[in-house]
């Protein structure tokens, strides 16, 4: 199986190469990119932008294993990313996280979201989700179903 | 309490993160007056006003600005740090979201001061929601024509705290892993592909407006002497009302705690304050007591001002799970490039694991402060040292708390 970025993509990469003194620094935008549109990031996809950033692949495979929020196998569960960190959990994140282990999700647990004024947060797709209590959890998972 | 709204005047305003509502309320209106200046004057002026970097580290940015070459032959860039991403702290999303055009305003004036044609926004990857609000001002600004001479650019992170150091940052702008880079041994800028560069946080960037504005003076009429006007502080954890609160330097802290954020949540008593975000040392209830919110004080007391995000925890928190859930994320969030600090994190979280689960013996403890000794000082950033004096205040100030697990 190959990797092709669509159309758009390949647009906005040309775009965006006018933008940097080096394309080199197109590594995560263009992984970002095929993340969107294929929904993880395959060795195919590394190698594709390998080619077009004129950086080696390997080096492309140690950037996309170095941030969490890349993605580098599919998944056809709904993926729920609760916040761990502390004023999430002093605000009740492990009762939400008991809850959520009951539903039929992925849970990844992650650090810091930056919504510790709103804590307990969980983020579905982007989407930030804050104030979390049991009930606006399951309002929350029926609505997305 | 003397209200200063600095960096927050229009927070409050319906639409306040659209050209028009934002225009309305004099956003862009210090740009007529920058004209006025060459731009060594306009560095001059940030450095009387005493405005230091709102990011953690609060240093001056005026004598940062002054590092950037006026002639150089190769061209100057700007670098927004929105990798928001310390435990506790959430103020530059308040901005972004609330009032992106203050930024851009901010980040024109910066960029006219160090001659720089292009600025880049580094900004967490989890703050997706917020860079698409940033991103329709600045679409906004291209189309008043604001963005002629200058561009601006968000770049994207994608989940790592360490970017937010600012040579971790600049290298995952060059598209690599967000590995810190040596400490050169005299002062000079940052460095983006080879081209001079300055690197400043969303906070301190959106504080230039309200100076050339309103002159140096009218900024150091706010907060102390050496820690000169405002910052968005925060509070989170066990209090009344979290959130995002603009004060002046020199605030007391109970006084802030109990203002904005009325009191410990159920009634409680308050314990301790990890003042500035996680990776500041924390305080016990009587330091707070004491605390002012500037640079000085919080030093004085043997912790750090950082960003402002305090964390606040009521009387029934344990210290023991607190610590582990802290060195939980640093070896989760340590970049792997340096021995002391990637071995070191994960080394201590296990002892703190091994003490919460009553497993522990007297020399655990011990064990676990040797460790934080080893990681001070040894590394290339700043990460595992401030780790290490986040493990030793826990177990000078509260020792009794771990002894009674083992």
């Amino acid at each position: 199986m190959s990797f092709h970025f669509s159309e758009e993509n390949i647009l906005k990469i040309n775009a965006l190469k006018k933008r940097y003194p080096s394309s080199k620094s197109l590594s995560l935008p263009c992984l970002w990119m095929v993340q969107y549109q294929e929904g993880y990031i395959s060795l195919d996809a590394m190698d594709t932008i390998s080619k077009i950033i004129d950086m080696p692949s390997m080096e492309i495979y140690r950037v996309a294993t170095f941030y969490s929020m890349f993605r580098l196998s599919s998944s056809d569960k709904l993926t729920i990313s609760l916040c761990k960190t502390l004023s999430c959990k002093l605000c009740g994140s492990d009762k939400i996280l008991k809850h959520l282990k009951e539903k039929e999700v992925n849970i990844e647990l992650v650090e810091c979201l930056g919504s510790c004024g709103t804590a307990p947060v969980m983020q579905i797709n982007d989407t930030f989700y804050e104030n979390l209590t049991l009930e606006t959890v399951d309002k929350i998972l029926e609505e997305l179903e | 309490m003397r209200e200063c709204k600095i960096v927050s005047s229009r927070f409050h305003l319906k639409g306040s993160h659209t050209f028009r509502v934002a225009k309305e309320n004099g956003v862009y209106k210090s740009l007529e007056k920058v004209k006025g200046y060459i731009p060594l004057e306009i560095i001059e002026i940030i450095k009387e006003s005493g405005l230091r970097g709102k990011g953690g580290g609060g240093a001056f940015a005026g004598e940062k600005w002054a590092l950037m070459p006026q002639n150089s032959t190769k061209p100057s860039f700007l670098v927004v740090n929105c990798d928001e991403s310390e435990p506790g702290t959430f103020k530059d999303r308040q901005i972004i979201s609330q009032d992106p055009h203050l930024l851009i305003e901010g980040i024109l004036i910066t960029c006219y001061a160090i001659k720089a044609r292009h600025a880049y926004i580094y900004i967490r990857g989890e703050y997706k929601p917020f860079q698409d609000i940033l991103q329709g001002a600045i679409d906004e600004a291209y189309q008043e024509g604001l963005l002629d001479t200058c561009d601006i650019t968000i770049h994207r992170g994608a989940g790592a705290y360490i970017c937010g150091e600012k040579s971790a940052l600049l290298e995952s702008l060059e598209g690599k892993r967000g590995h810190p880079r040596l400490k050169p041994k005299q002062k000079e800028p940052e460095w983006f592909f080879g081209n001079p560069t300055l690197v400043n946080n969303v906070e301190t960037i959106a504080t230039v407006p309200f100076i050339l504005e309103n002159g140096a003076d009218a900024y150091k009429a706010f907060g102390t002497q050496k820690s000169a006007g405002t910052l968005l502080f925060a509070m989170s954890g066990h209090i009344n009302r979290a959130g995002v609160y603009e004060a002046e330097f020199g605030t007391p802290m109970m006084e802030y705690i109990n203002y904005f954020g009325g009191g410990i949540k159920n009634g409680k008593k308050l314990k301790a304050i990890i003042p500035g975000g996680a990776s500041t040392p924390i305080l016990t209830a009587e330091e707070v007591s004491k605390a002012t919110l500037d640079y000085e004080t919080m030093r004085s007391l043997g912790s750090a001002l950082g960003t402002g995000g305090m964390i606040v925890m009521d009387e029934d928190t344990c210290m023991v799970e607190v610590l582990k859930n802290l060195l939980e994320f640093y070896h989760e969030e340590s970049c792997g490039q340096c021995t002391p600090c990637r071995e070191g994190t994960g080394w201590t979280d296990k002892l703190v694991g091994k003490i919460l689960n009553k497993e522990g013996t007297k020399k655990d403890i011990d064990k676990l402060l040797e460790v934080a000794t080893t990681m001070n000082g040894k590394t290339i950033c700043v990460f595992a040292p401030a780790v290490s004096g986040v493990i030793t205040a826990f177990l000078t100030k509260f020792r009794d708390e771990f002894e009674v697990k083992l």
